[in-house]
């Protein structure tokens, strides 16, 4: 977590056009704190990695400024930043050594034999490589490959350490490690971490904070707790993991309280919430609602028939895809606790659906 | 790629005629030339079939020498200015604008469409003494005098001379140059186009220059590039006939001149296909070190 | 910072005014000479490197020339059957190196490309080393064979990396229909090459109508070509005729050229569209 409070990296305004037609970054305002782990995350196009280069130098900026450590980097070439990158492509010269590699960015300064000597090595142990240092990246396998890159950036000592869809050329289980061993790496160095992503999951595992984006522009910028129980935006909902969404037909307030009237469900009561906004939407994530054969008794509960038309079995879940009477589709995932569970469900059986509706957060668009 | 056993009808057709007239008209006459190269030189320059070495001892004699000397030096020295001036335009090209690429290489080749001769011709316009390039100097000389006339001193550059540009070892140069360049300049941006630009960006992360990223990233990477571009720009200029016969003096003969010479006004046939066998050799030597060398660095391009 | 603010990116090179300054006068050098060459073509004065006025009387001149026409019509008939030859044998050649696998294929090709690496006076002399033993005195047919020679690997070449792009799986879909094989070739495989021998065509022409060093050695008596009828007046001085006969010359050179590469875009954008 966070050990100050000190901004490192304060994006103002920025905006970024290619030719006169695209946008690729539009009015984006960010603060990256000190120590933190931070993602920007989206889909492919939405400008977050064209917001990571602006950063470290390799884009200029069509309005706004960006400040590292409270100095206006706007106007400084990628060689004097004190920010150092880690490539989607790793980028690790092909014609150099591991050793070479990592020394690179010490000896194109200038910096003493011995230190480079001593960083070179550390930076090698603190990414355990020790044992690879004369070898050619062509004889290094991807995630090796990663970690040079990694080694290489971190021996800098950068006041942030910028990472471009890192993980994105590894394979599933590596990715997984790797994941793992960046948090404890960022961890260790104490070093600001800014990730881009289009992977949900690595965000949410990595990140203390994620600003997910979208069309150039920042839709939502939270804890992954907070931006998974609580999104901001249907695209947010959407984006992150899944969900089912409710169209709102009135709302009103009874008691001081939001009430939202939804199809099939009819008025519900929302205890603190906003009362003063408009909602138009309700979502629920599918984990959330609990699914029986029997209408269940509990009182404050919502519940709804439906039937079971399609079940996806995935191993540790099973995702069930339900229809109401009214025609609305709604999917449900189990956990797989027994078993044989799963094979319960038959497609066509009737069953009710129920959930607390204090999961459901409101939408305003 | 199918085996020729399969379809042996098929092969034959299509593989005899082509493979026949080349055979005739372009292996039997290098073949008749190697073995005039073991020949004697008649008194009336007519051919005496013998086997010996006298005509490649010959060669090697210092006169023959410092012609193929020369020759290497000449073909060394416009490769190194070829290469300084064509490196930048590589790159200038490579870093360009996608929609700039194509205009800007369709205009490099484009003089290179034009005819070899035509093309050193339109140098002689430009280098003899009332040509276009002293005429350019002249201008510029008169203006200066003018310019500190006004300060009331006459002459200060004295009279404008000449230069005797056509007709030398530097005119050879320039016209092999202006001639080779798009050989030289088009497998260096087939190189740098591939190239993978994030090399070049970590580089300028990581605290170098743009100098500095010129010399240790874009220099070894692109060197497979750099190296054919340049061996072939150098064994063009080595087998020149036309430049040296157009542009050069009377010392600034090479050595396809010197073969040329052995068929036509010395008449010393034997002599003449030995020496061209020497410059086949050595064509042959250079591309081969091409061929090796850009099989060995494959590598570092994406 | 005081620093000016930057609208460059760092690898936009070609944007940076020294790199603009360094190809500026590339493209200057590789320019001025023939421009001014063209330039001076129409300039009414004899001898003077000023511009005295536009005129075609040099035009008018050269084409008044006999020598000239009759050095023009060897050129082209020179480069007619020249490309009429070289195109089918070039032709053949490629298809068979595109579609065989067979013993010594390495060295065979190796040889059969060698007319394109190999210095153009070394092939010259060879081939008046030749000419002479199988005693053919040197004239028309002597520049044509040469000329066919050096014409075939190239559009051997051109044709082989047009097939490169060839989906077999045509080809036995045709024969899988009950196509022969003959007929394979002229329904599926000819339409497909057509565009590369096109441009192989235009290739050996243009090869053939520009070549010097080759003719100038291959040639005889009465055999004047285009090109060596320029240089013999090239050797004598520089005049606003010699501008105005390689001006039509590098006209025609360039339109031929204009036109292979329409046809090669031509026919990769029809098929990038079906």
């Amino acid at each position: 977590m966070p050990d100050t409070d000190k901004t490192i990296i304060s994006v103002q305004d920025v905006t970024k056009r290619f030719g006169t037609t695209v946008t690729a970054v539009d009015n984006v305002n960010l603060e990256i704190k000190e120590g933190e782990f931070f993602a920007l995350l989206g889909p492919s196009g939405c400008g977050k990695t064209t917001l990571l280069r602006m950063i470290a130098g390799f884009e200029t900026l069509t309005e706004g400024a960006i400040l590292i450590d409270g100095d206006d980097v706007s106007s400084v070439e990628p060689t004097h930043r004190p920010v150092n990158m880690v490539f989607q492509s790793y980028a690790v010269f092909p014609h150099m050594t591991v050793e070479e590699n990592v020394g690179y960015g010490l000896r194109v300064v200038g910096t003493p034999k011995a230190e480079i000597d001593n960083r070179v090595k550390e930076a090698i142990d603190l990414v355990r490589l020790s044992g690879l240092e004369q070898r050619k990246p062509n004889k290094l396998s991807g995630g090796q490959q990663q970690r040079v890159a990694l080694a290489r950036a971190l021996v800098k000592k950068p006041k942030v350490l910028l990472l471009d869809e890192p993980l994105s050329a590894l394979d599933a289980k590596l990715r997984e490690a790797m994941q793992l061993e960046l948090v404890r790496l960022q961890e260790n160095v104490g070093i600001t971490f800014i990730i881009v992503t289009h992977d949900q999951k690595e965000a949410l595992s990595m990140a203390n904070r994620i600003a997910v984006m979208g069309d150039g522009k920042i839709l939502q910028i939270a804890s992954p707790k907070t931006l998974y129980e609580y999104p901001s935006s249907s695209f947010v909902a959407d984006f992150i993991g899944q969900v089912n969404l409710f169209d709102v037909t009135e709302q009103g307030v009874a008691h001081g309280e939001l009430t939202l009237t939804v199809d099939e469900l009819g008025a519900m009561v929302l205890p603190g919430v906003d009362t003063n906004r408009t909602y138009h939407k309700l979502a629920l994530r599918p984990e959330k609602i609990g699914v029986a054969r029997e209408k269940p008794s509990e009182i404050g509960l919502v519940a709804i028939p439906a039937k079971l038309v399609e079940d996806s079995y995935i191993g540790d879940q099973s995702h069930l895809y339900f229809e109401t009477p009214g025609g609305k589709s709604l999917s449900a995932s189990v956990q797989n606790r027994d078993r044989d569970d799963h094979h319960l469900n038959k497609r066509g059986e009737q069953m009710w659906l129920y959930w607390h509706p204090a999961h459901f957060q409101p939408l305003s668009d | 790629m199918e085996n020729w056993r399969n379809n042996k009808i098929a092969f034959f057709i299509l593989s005899m005629p082509p493979t026949a007239w080349l055979m005739i008209f372009f292996t039997l006459p290098l073949a008749i030339m190697w073995v005039y190269s073991f020949a004697d030189r008649g008194p009336q320059g007519q051919i005496e079939l013998a086997i010996n070495f006298d005509n490649y001892i010959r060669a090697v004699e210092w006169i023959h020498l410092g012609i193929i000397w020369k020759s290497i030096w000449t073909a060394a020295i416009a490769t190194a200015i070829t290469f300084a001036i064509g490196f930048p335009l590589a790159m200038g090209i490579a870093f360009a604008p996608p929609q700039w690429k194509n205009p800007l290489l369709l205009m490099v080749i484009l003089p290179f469409w034009t005819n070899l001769l035509i093309r050193t011709y339109a140098w002689i316009a430009v280098l003899r003494t009332r040509g276009f390039l002293n005429f350019g100097l002249e201008w510029v000389h008169d203006k200066i005098n003018a310019f500190f006339a006004l300060f009331g001193l006459t002459d200060v550059l004295g009279q404008f001379e000449a230069l005797e540009l056509l007709y030398s070892h530097n005119a050879v140069v320039i016209g092999l140059v202006y001639v080779y360049l798009p050989f030289l300049v088009l497998p260096i941006y087939a190189t740098l186009e591939k190239l993978d630009k994030s090399y070049l960006e970590a580089s300028l992360d990581l605290g170098a220059g743009h100098w500095r990223t010129l010399f240790s990233i874009t220099f070894p990477l692109a060197l497979p590039g750099i190296i054919s571009g340049c061996l072939l720009a150098f064994i063009l200029s080595m087998g020149t006939f036309l430049t040296p016969d157009l542009l050069g003096g009377t010392d600034s003969e090479m050595i396809g001149n010197l073969i040329a010479r052995q068929f036509t006004s010395s008449r010393d046939w034997p002599f003449g296909s030995a020496l061209s066998f020497l410059l086949l050799y050595f064509t042959f030597i250079v591309l081969w070190v091409r061929a090796t060398m850009s099989d060995r660095n494959s590598g570092p391009v994406k | 910072m005081s620093r000016r603010r930057l609208n460059v990116n760092p690898l936009d090179y070609s944007r940076k005014l020294w790199m603009r300054c360094a190809m500026g006068f590339t493209f200057f050098f590789l320019y001025f000479p023939i421009v001014a060459l063209i330039i001076f073509s129409f300039n009414d004065s004899k001898r003077n490197i000023t511009w005295r006025g536009f005129t075609l009387k040099y035009y008018e001149k050269a084409f008044n020339n006999n020598q000239l026409h009759e050095a023009f019509a060897n050129s082209l008939l020179i480069a007619g059957i020249s490309t009429l030859t070289a195109t089918v044998l070039g032709a053949m050649l490629g298809l068979a190196l595109y579609r065989f696998r067979f013993p010594m294929q390495g060295p065979y090709e190796g040889i059969v490309h060698l007319p394109i690496v190999i210095p153009e006076i070394c092939l010259a002399v060879a081939m008046v080393a030749f000419f002479a033993t199988v005693e053919v005195p040197l004239g028309l047919v002597t520049i044509t064979v040469s000329h066919i020679a050096f014409s075939i690997p190239f559009v051997a070449v051109v044709v082989r990396a047009r097939m490169a792009g060839f989906n077999r799986a045509l080809e036995e879909a045709s024969a899988d229909l009950g196509a022969s094989q003959w007929q394979t070739f002229w329904n599926i495989t000819f339409p497909y090459m057509k565009p590369g021998i096109v441009a192989g065509a235009l290739l050996a022409f243009t090869l053939s109508l520009d070549d010097f060093v080759i003719t100038f050695f291959t040639s005889g008596p009465g055999s004047t070509t285009f090109p060596i009828k320029i240089y013999s007046m090239v050797r004598f001085s520089v005049t606003p005729e010699v501008n105005a006969a390689s001006t039509v010359l590098i006209v025609i050179t360039l339109a031929l050229t204009t036109l292979a590469l329409w046809v090669q875009s031509k026919s990769q954008r029809n098929e990038s569209n079906a």
